[in-house]
């Protein structure tokens, strides 16, 4: 069973502090979100736990492996990481973006071998895009593109995933099939850690929540435990009602 | 289907347009008489006229072509952006303009690896140069501005020693520098300049999965397994070894490592990595041609291959800056 414990992770850039002791851990079973308005911090926080961003201190540790020192093909074994999505270089095939993430395996593009295009296939499958796995990227609607990015997450067949914003600009029902995938990614034995701006929709899929705010992690638990009208208060200036995991706005403090 | 033919049938055509180099010329010689000569047949003079000629004027146009065509196609696959090339980003202008110094103050007659190797430093030092700021910008037409910027420094510097030229010779040699050209080239010379050109293209051939990679972008490429910094060096001493050693053979020539890489990267389906031996292929074929070309039409002095190729190639490169979406940058 694999997981990824950051401790005390601190990332300073000049005189600020974007993130500030953060402790958290990511292990199979686990929908973990994280939460935080604008600049708190969270996508720092996710390139410092994965050893992409210089800290200033605490530790990372995949299985009591420093992630720090490890080769990226080793860590990108363990964890996939979807980064905030950004248009491609060239417009490649769907099933040719899907194979990188088969790189870590030692995959090239346009020549699998049978473990590779298996787990290709079952990716592509997946998330739903056989029929586009010959069209080039560049003609994806934003919904197939977020599924094409999720589908290379996928074929890693990392334990672990990490993605920030996987939903970002998608319409309700793109974000429901998203947040499906990964729920089902989940249920299947795998430990998951979004950074997520709709609140309502990490209540339905989160089993974990963590609260991030000015570079601090200021609470972590279950939905039940810290989806509170004070947090949204203190976390998001915001006013709010909370019934359960129903949220109802009222607008900014 | 396309894609598994395109590097058989590229090789099949280098190696046609190499024997048409060997029939045509100032003095065309019939099939029969350059198989002959080929194979050690004939008569001297025509063995001469094919093995101290034409064929290793061939082989020099087809080298060039191809390390500047391989060179591109690695670059932009690292920059990812099509416009990248040793010739725009300033590489080639820094190592003619190392090559030229080193035969002005004659230390080309010492030894002669310090030409290569002086028209080597010089591409490398340009590679580096956009290597660092690279990792200072995220973005690449600041990366190419920057080319431009190297490029105009070279060209000033050049033309401060073309200033102070002692004598009208050393003019003549340092603009046919300039200009590009693989005339009287011989198998020496190939020699001197082949075995960076093979050194350069190894590592770019063998490190082109991480450029498949970077299609993703920097972020997601470290993501999926890539070390950036490794990929990074690699790709800029491959390609500064080719284009250095290219520039030892034959001067600046430019656009052909544009040009090359996109007319094949709709074949490969936009791969960067499976678009370098195809590119590298194309790129050796049409810089034969153009140099069949520059042999065979009557004017009063020869043109120079680096003229005609950016002739053709300059024209290119604005047409494909204009094609592109801002989307990709």
């Amino acid at each position: 069973m694999t997981s990824l414990r950051a401790s005390n992770l601190s990332v300073h850039v000049g005189e600020k502090r974007l993130v500030d002791a953060a402790s958290f851990e990511i292990k199979p079973g686990d929908l973990t979100i994280l939460l935080g308005p604008n600049g708190a911090g969270k996508t720092s926080l996710l390139r410092a736990a994965l050893g992409l961003q210089k800290t200033a201190t605490g530790t990372s540790e995949l299985d009591g492996d420093s992630v720090f020192d490890m080769a990226p093909a080793k860590r990108a074994k363990h964890i996939a990481y979807l980064p905030q999505i950004r248009p491609l270089a060239w417009p490649n095939r769907v099933r040719d973006v899907v194979s990188l993430g088969r790189y870590a395996h030692g995959a090239a593009v346009g020549k699998l071998g049978p473990d590779d295009a298996r787990a290709v296939d079952r990716a592509l499958s997946v998330c739903d895009l056989n029929q586009m796995a010959d069209r080039a990227a560049d003609t994806l609607s934003g919904g197939e593109l977020a599924r094409m990015h999720f589908a290379r997450a996928l074929a890693a067949e990392a334990p672990l995933l990490i993605a920030d914003e996987p939903t970002a600009a998608l319409d309700p029902r793109h974000q429901f099939r998203i947040l499906d995938l990964i729920q089902s990614y989940v249920q299947d034995g795998g430990g998951a850690l979004l950074v997520l701006h709709d609140i309502e929709l990490a209540a339905r899929y989160a089993t974990q929540l963590i609260w991030m705010k000015a570079g601090r992690i200021v609470s972590q638990g279950s939905v039940e435990e810290t989806l509170t009208q004070d947090r949204l208060a203190e976390v998001y200036d915001i006013s709010a009602e909370v019934q359960g995991t129903r949220i109802s706005m009222k607008g900014a403090l | 289907m396309i894609e598994r033919a395109l590097t058989p049938a590229l090789m099949a055509m280098c190696l046609i347009v190499l024997f048409l180099a060997c029939l045509l010329g100032s003095t065309p010689l019939p099939v029969d008489r350059v198989l002959a000569a080929l194979f050690g047949g004939a008569d001297a003079a025509d063995r001469l006229v094919i093995w101290s000629i034409r064929l290793p004027r061939a082989l020099a146009a087809f080298l060039v072509g191809a390390a500047l065509g391989l060179s591109g196609a690695a670059l932009q696959g690292l920059l990812r952006n099509p416009l990248a090339e040793p010739g725009v980003l300033g590489v080639s202008a820094s190592s003619s303009l190392f090559a030229t110094f080193a035969l002005y103050y004659g230390l080309v007659a010492l030894n002669p690896w310090v030409l290569p190797i002086a028209a080597i430093l010089g591409a490398l030092a340009a590679t580096a140069l956009l290597a660092l700021a690279a990792v200072r910008t995220r973005s690449v037409v600041t990366l190419i501005l920057i080319g431009v910027g190297i490029s105009s420094f070279a060209a000033a510097l050049m033309s401060l020693m073309m200033n102070m030229a002692p004598n009208p010779f050393s003019l003549t040699e340092m603009v046919n520098w300039m200009l590009g050209s693989v005339a009287n080239r011989s198998f020496i010379e190939i020699g001197f300049a082949a075995p960076f050109m093979l050194a350069g293209a190894a590592i770019l051939l063998l490190t082109r999965r991480g450029l498949s990679a970077l299609t993703l972008g920097e972020e997601a490429a470290s993501g999926v397994g890539l070390t950036l910094r490794n990929q990074r060096i690699f790709t800029v001493i491959g390609a500064g070894l080719a284009t250095g050693a290219s520039v030892a053979l034959a001067g600046a020539i430019g656009f052909v490592g544009i040009v090359a890489p996109h007319v094949i990267r709709p074949f490969v389906k936009h791969d960067p990595a499976r678009s370098l031996i195809p590119s590298a292929l194309l790129a050796g074929l049409l810089l034969m041609l153009a140099d069949i070309f520059v042999r065979i039409i009557p004017s009063q002095t020869e043109l120079k291959l680096g003229v005609v190729a950016a002739l053709i190639g300059a024209p290119a490169f604005v047409w494909i800056a204009m094609q592109r979406r801002v989307a990709y940058d």
